[in-house]
């Protein structure tokens, strides 16, 4: 899977560079990602501000609400709810199709006409989906703290001014770049896990059933542990705000 | 002309199951060979490990000078642009219809313009009789279609080297004449190396040039289609001839105590499942009067020639039979036997145990032999050549 990885990378700056598989790869991941993104992302922000906005009450800083869940959101939530869903939607369909066509022979066909696979197939998609994650990792951070902002402000009677000007007081440009870059990490690892499974998987039609479901899981916990990693070594480079 | 194959001490094991070991032959440029062997001894991982897309446990596979199983993954595909293979199934690409999937290798590999690329995938098309059928997708055609498009789609680049998995599976009696008569002709237009993996005795019988058969983990032989066609090998006997009595059991090997019942039960009247006795050379298939002359038959013929007297018997016979009066005096060689039978009489195929070689006259081994490139093949364990 490693040595896959590493193919891909190298792929990225081998020519020629299927242009037209890129974009028909990024516009189907993305319309398989986009609504379940959003519809996952609202209550994603909305908890995040229930559950903040209970606690910090108590404590009376309730001027520190939006800072807090733009934090949350943005940091944390956003890079990895796009993953899963780039995983979840996109990756197992993607494994899917490319398992099918290694078990039908194509993959084993074209290698022959002298077309590498992994150039032709397996970059793009990786390509297409670091982009749909970069992508919808906007798209779920503005949308979460829209869904943070409903919740505090209209559910719980936070002061729109205080949650809107809390947004600078914790969170930094950083914060943004992290969040971006872990996307783009997460959808190469999503991308890569489901091609690699869909090019080896058991033989059979059960086979690749199972291959779909071993590259959602293992997307899953490689995920969750580089996500750690990624946030470890954050920490420790960027500074917090304030310190 | 096509590039020549040079197999030597192929091995390959899936685990601890030897698939086949120290396969070594030579497939000669040019001439059309075929691969026998029952269900299940490894004939398409031998198609697969020739294209390097499996990874042989040793030996080698030197096609103009590359090893596959050794060379660079970048040498590799350079190397497999000279291949076309058809695969069992076709192998179509399901998302795109005929028309694109033949044009696949030509926009992937060529600069070709989209009116060049039309006017030879048209034309392939027709060769196989697909017109008519560009724009239906693989799902929705019968698996002869699929797999007469797949031979289009091998076929657009010229290749030197074709290789066929079952082309014949799947498809009706007439259909396997055509494709037989189809390929035939395509190495008389283009000169290719063909190798055909199948089971189909009528086809082994009437199209190569070569007959090889793998049996028991290894290849027992492989040579002039002579050879095979002749030969008192049980196997080979056993496996032409369509027959239960034999080595070859439902499950690849048979034991001797099965062996010892079924001879009981033939020699009780039983029928032993095969129709006729069809050992023997039969004529080979021509191309289609108006093409050019194969150019593999005149070098094959020059080669077996020079190898005739490390030939058995029957197949130097069989040889000799098939040659015109005056090839048989510029090889300075006549048969024995047949001797009065007229030009362009065939020999029956009866079986010819009983001959040996002092009937073969003239002195083999001084013949006027035409000057040829062609080196003898090494002897492995199972080569018959």
């Amino acid at each position: 899977m490693f040595a896959l990885g590493l193919d891909v990378v190298r792929g990225f700056f081998q020519r020629p560079f299927q242009f037209r598989e890129f974009i028909q790869q990024s516009w189907f991941i993305a319309s398989v990602s986009i609504l379940p993104t959003a519809l996952v992302a609202i209550p994603f922000g909305a908890v995040i501000a229930l559950q903040l906005g209970s606690l910090v009450t108590q404590l009376g800083a309730q001027s520190f609400m939006g800072a807090a869940s733009v934090l949350a959101i943005i940091q944390q939530a956003a890079p990895l709810v796009t993953a899963l869903l780039v995983a979840g939607a996109g990756g197992s369909a993607m494994c899917a199709d490319i398992g099918a066509r290694t078990i039908r022979e194509e993959i084993d066909a074209m290698e022959v006409l002298g077309v590498s696979a992994v150039q032709r197939l397996v970059v793009p998609r990786v390509l297409a989906s670091m982009l749909v994650a970069v992508l919808l990792n906007g798209l779920v951070s503005v949308v979460g703290v829209l869904g943070g902002y409903f919740f505090n402000v209209v559910l719980q009677g936070g002061t729109p001014g205080a949650y809107l000007a809390g947004f600078s007081a914790l969170a930094q440009l950083p914060d943004l770049w992290i969040s971006e870059i872990k996307a783009l990490i997460f959808g190469f690892i999503a991308g890569v896990v489901a091609c690699y499974r869909g090019l080896h998987p058991a033989p059979g039609p059960k086979g690749v059933g199972d291959a779909v479901n071993q590259s959602v899981v293992i997307t899953f916990l490689l995920l969750f542990f580089v996500n750690f990693v990624l946030t470890t070594v954050y920490l420790t480079v960027v500074p917090a705000k304030g310190s | 002309m096509g590039a020549e194959v040079v197999v030597e001490g192929l091995t390959k094991s899936f685990g601890r199951q030897t698939i086949w070991r120290d396969v070594t032959l030579t497939l000669p440029p040019g001439e059309v060979s075929v691969m026998l062997g029952p269900s299940g001894t490894g004939k398409s991982v031998f198609l697969k490990s020739m294209i390097g897309l499996l990874k042989p446990d040793r030996g080698k596979c030197v096609i103009n000078g590359v090893d596959i199983v050794s060379c660079s993954e970048h040498k590799l595909y350079e190397v497999r642009k000279l291949f076309g293979v058809l695969f069992q199934d076709g192998a179509l690409f399901g998302s795109m219809n005929l028309y694109d999937n033949v044009a696949f290798p030509l926009r992937e590999h060529t600069k070709k313009s989209e009116t060049e690329i039309k006017r030879i995938v048209l034309e392939k098309m027709e060769m196989v009789g697909l017109t008519g059928a560009e724009k239906k997708l693989p799902g929705e055609i019968s698996g002869g279609m699929r797999k007469r498009a797949g031979l289009a789609r091998a076929l657009v680049l010229d290749p030197e080297i074709i290789l066929c998995d079952e082309p014949d599976s799947g498809l009706d009696p007439v259909r396997t004449a055509y494709l037989s008569q189809l390929l035939i002709d395509l190495n008389a237009q283009i000169d290719a190396t063909i190798l055909i993996v199948t089971h189909n005795i009528n086809l082994a019988r009437t199209v190569p040039d070569n007959l090889g058969m793998l049996f028991r983990r290894e290849l027992v032989m492989f040579g002039p289609r002579e050879v095979l066609l002749t030969s008192d090998e049980p196997v080979v006997e056993q496996f032409l001839n369509g027959r239960r009595m034999g080595p070859i059991g439902m499950s690849e090997e048979k034991d001797v105590a099965t062996m010892a019942a079924e001879q009981a039960m033939a020699d009780a009247g039983h029928h032993d499942g095969s129709t006729e006795d069809v050992r023997g050379v039969v004529p080979q298939l021509q191309p289609t009067p108006g093409l050019p002359e194969r150019m593999g038959v005149r070098r094959r013929k020059d080669r077996v020639m020079s190898i005739l007297h490390t030939l058995p018997p029957a197949a130097q016979e069989g040889i000799i039979e098939s040659l015109t009066p005056e090839e048989q005096r510029r090889y300075g060689v006549r048969p024995h036997t047949m001797a009065t039978v007229p030009a362009g009489r065939r020999p029956s195929p009866a079986p010819r145990g009983n001959l040996n070689s002092e009937r073969i006259q003239g002195d083999l081994n001084v013949a006027d032999i035409p000057p040829t490139q062609w080196q003898p093949p090494q002897h492995g364990p199972g080569g018959g050549a």
